[in-house]
């Protein structure tokens, strides 16, 4: 039988047989990536080695925005000195990919313009490459000085070092050393036997995400186990997963707020932030909806209690976020430090694969929700909000279009849930998952485009697993941002990004 | 000596009622009118961490510049009655004696080695580069309406002259010394006292290295200095004639609005961005140059 050109899935339905994932020469690899990524509507969602014994195995999942369908597809090599030619020349956006996969096997990637270690993982190839002793990039020069930044920081953020070379004010440029953070999450999905210790693992590899995390994970083993969940639950899921959204988009907005300094706007956002997060508490008894998502069911179904109180807090919060919203984006002396600040163009989004938010305020309608859709947005269209300008301004106006939206879509969610009959389905820990196959799930987080993916072995035993966090791709756009701008305008560009530093570690 | 002693005392509850003016304006409970004074009681009580990179300079720093701004106090009058040191030009001397102390917190930013504090240290050089003839312009103009060049004079004759004119000046006055006074504070909106944000500080970044006593210290200057502008703006609005009971009321009470003013200019705007502090402080110079050539026309010396 012939192989398949490629093989191709659909986010949150079958898992894929491990034998149909097409194995090219790396040549021919090389040929189909660059030939799929000429298109605006494709993008690498993962591009990662699996190491199994003798033998390095890549993986390449490429998706189509247009049709839903994402492409898998591998090469192999069994020698442990590769040299291979480096894709990011021709394809920017897998110039992540490459270092990650250089640094934890040591495969060099001829062509590539910076092999940077990603977040020195535990199982990384070169043990003696540390993060104390990395060589920071230099300008050497009288002029310029050099200012570092981090890991630990005043205020109660994630370590991140972030060192800037800078002309007076000016940010020439900045280099982001991340990996203070990394906890081993991938090699724990694998040795973490009992579901129920996957689920809250993957709630905790993002705190701020903990319901994006755990529903990418709950659907991912739903695909492999073949349980199906009801529309009731998935209209929950929907539900959990938009509020978690308005959360930090207000959240965000009052900590923008704070880093110039109008309390106003701060104290206003705060509040509103506490009403949605004490409802999350209210439905689950955790703030930020930890163990809400489970796979195969929920231990707190939503209650029409639950929901009339959210929909009370839902009101009063919209009428009051349209309130303050129009004093925070009429202030003259706020907009003057929000507009035209931290520009990222469209180009450079496209580039550097931005997802999320960071690419929808470039102009770039990159949305799961719409071009992959899972749960109950397969059902429910969703249109992605965008923004055009790609600066600080259209970044937090982003956030205030799509927090909007998100009590839109919750109001009009719990109207249809009122209407479903309540099948309550409780967790399912024990399963059967498929053997050999391979499942990825996407999940549109608050933050961009989660997606996490597992292969199983022959006794349906996860070998392999792989998250990948929206902030992977999006790091390096914050880079990009602060350069020619003023070293002082760096806080408020860093935060109206938002990204995880853990997300990144793993 | 009752200015000297009045000025003390709105320091002691200066920085509370900014507090709590924020606090009020932001819809929270906030933290009691003397809650900075409880923290300067606590900064006190603590010992000082120092770092091995610094010298005496860092040592002596904040001492200085706390003696060096509770000697200007001393030039400054109270209602008709003389400061305790009054001398001809003493408005330069208490103009510079600040910047003596400024220019203590500058060299002690370096001495630490770090190149944050070495940015803040920059910022805060430039800008009170900038605000310097802002203040000396003003006084000058003072002096031409008044015709002497010490602060007890100037302000003793500054109603008495019968000037028709006068509220021009004060106006003018008020103006330029509350901008000067939120700028030498290091406030809204060229600087925010508030923030974590190393990047954007400009005077806390300069005290990143200070604790405990030392800290206390630089804390109380900058009541201090508060309180000092406060007096300023006080000699400026209100004749230098009145009845002292009535002008000890009213000096506490235009120090409690100006703090109040201080608080709600900090709820209600965004501070501005690092580049446009230097134009925002010129304009400041412009305003005082404004009032400098009004009373030249004024007093018939220009045409």
């Amino acid at each position: 039988m012939m192989h398949p050109l490629h093989s191709e899935i659909k986010n949150d339905s079958f898992p894929l047989d491990l034998k149909s994932v097409p194995v090219f020469e790396y040549d021919v690899f090389y040929d189909r990536v660059s030939d799929l990524l000429k298109d605006e509507a494709k993008h690498c969602i993962a591009y990662y080695g699996v190491k199994t014994t003798g033998s390095l195995k890549f993986y390449c999942c490429i998706a189509d925005d247009t049709n839903a369908n994402i492409t898998v597809f591998s090469h192999e090599h069994n020698t442990n000195k590769l040299v291979l030619k480096s894709l990011t020349p021709i394809c920017e956006p897998l110039q992540i990919f490459e270092r990650e996969i250089h640094e934890n096997f040591g495969v060099e990637f001829d062509g590539h313009p910076w092999l940077k270690p990603v977040r020195y993982s535990h199982d990384r190839f070169e043990q003696s490459l540390r993060i104390e002793n990395y060589p920071f990039y230099e300008i050497k020069s009288e002029e310029l000085h050099e200012v570092g930044v981090g890991p630990i920081h005043a205020g109660v953020i994630e370590p991140g070092h972030f060192r800037f070379i800078c002309n007076g004010e000016k940010v020439l440029h900045l280099e982001i050393q991340l990996g203070y953070q990394h906890r081993g999450i991938e090699k724990l999905f694998i040795e973490k036997k009992e579901p129920l210790q996957r689920c809250i693992l993957s709630e905790s590899i993002a705190g701020d995400t903990s319901i994006g995390h755990a529903l990418t994970h709950s659907q991912l083993i739903e695909t492999l186990a073949g349980i199906e969940v009801s529309e009731t639950l998935q209209i929950e899921r929907c539900i959990a997963l938009e509020m978690e959204r308005l959360a930090v988009h207000i959240g965000d907005t009052a900590a923008l707020c704070g880093d110039v300094a109008y309390q106003l706007g701060q104290v206003v956002c705060e509040a509103l932030r506490t009403a949605i997060i004490n409802t999350t508490q209210l439905w689950c008894g955790n703030r930020f909806g930890k163990g809400l998502v489970r796979p195969g069911g929920s231990n707190y179904p939503l209650t029409s209690e639950v929901a009339d109180e959210m929909l009370r807090v839902l009101s009063d919060t919209n009428r009051r976020w349209g309130e303050i919203c129009d004093r925070i984006y009429s202030l003259p002396s706020l907009l003057a430090r929000f507009e035209d600040i931290g520009v990222v163009s469209r180009q450079q989004a496209l580039s550097l694969g931005a997802v999320g938010m960071a690419a929808r305020s470039c102009g770039i309608p990159r949305d799961v929700r719409e071009t992959h859709p899972f749960q109950f947005y397969k059902s429910f269209p969703v249109k992605p909000m965008t923004c055009e300008t790609g600066d600080v301004f259209a970044r937090s106006m982003l956030r205030n279009l799509e927090a909007r939206e998100s009590v839109k879509i919750i109001t009009e969610l719990l109207a249809i849930w009122r209407k479903k009959s309540r099948d309550i389905q409780r967790p399912v820990y024990v399963y059967k998952l498929a053997p050999n196959s391979f499942a990825l799930s996407m999940v549109e987080g608050w933050r961009g485009e989660i997606c996490h993916l597992a292969m199983t072995d022959s006794a349906g035993n996860i070998n392999h697993y792989k998250v990948k966090d929206p902030s992977m791709h999006n790091w390096m756009a914050l880079a990009l941002a602060v350069r020619n701008q003023e070293i002082s305008d760096f806080p408020v560009c860093n935060k109206s990004f938002d990204l995880s530093y853990c997300g990144n570690d793993l | 000596m009752i200015g000297l002693v009045l000025i003390i005392a709105a320091a002691f509850f200066f920085p509370g009622l900014i507090l709590r003016t924020k606090s009020i304006a932001s819809g929270r409970k906030g933290p009691g009118i003397f809650q900075p004074i409880k923290d300067i009681v606590l900064l006190m009580k603590k010992g000082s961490v120092f770092s091995e990179t610094t010298g005496l300079i860092f040592k002596i720093a904040p001492v200085v510049t706390l003696s060096g701004i509770l000697c200007s106090i001393l030039v400054i009058p109270f209602a008709n009655q003389n400061a305790l040191v009054s001398f001809e030009g003493d408005f330069i001397f208490f103009s510079y004696l600040l910047a003596f102390t400024k220019f203590f917190a500058i060299i002690a930013a370096l001495d630490t080695g770090s190149s944050f504090e070495g940015m803040g240290a920059n910022r805060e050089a430039f800008f009170s580069m900038l605000v310097e003839p802002a203040f000396i312009i003003l006084l000058a103009t003072f002096a031409m309406i008044t015709g002497y060049t010490s602060f007890s004079d100037i302000f003793s004759h500054f109603y008495i002259i019968g000037d028709p004119y006068v509220l021009i000046y004060s106006i003018m006055g008020f103006y330029v010394l509350i901008q000067i006074a939120m700028i030498e504070n290091s406030r809204l909106p060229v600087d925010d006292p508030k923030t974590h944000l190393e990047l954007t500080m400009i005077h806390e970044v300069m005290i990143l290295d200070n604790s405990g006593f030392d800290k206390a210290l630089i804390h109380i200057g900058s009541y201090l200095k508060f309180a000092i502008y406060g007096a300023l703006i006080y000699n400026v609005i209100v004749p230098a004639g009145w009845n002292l009971f009535l002008q000890i009321l009213l000096f506490l009470a235009v120090q409690g609005i100006f703090a109040i003013l201080v608080g709600l200019i900090e709820s209600f705007r965004a501070r501005n961005k690092m580049n446009l502090n230097p134009k925002f402080i010129l304009s400041i110079s412009a305003m005082a140059w404004l009032s400098f050539i009004i009373v030249l026309i004024l007093t018939d010396k220009l045409i």
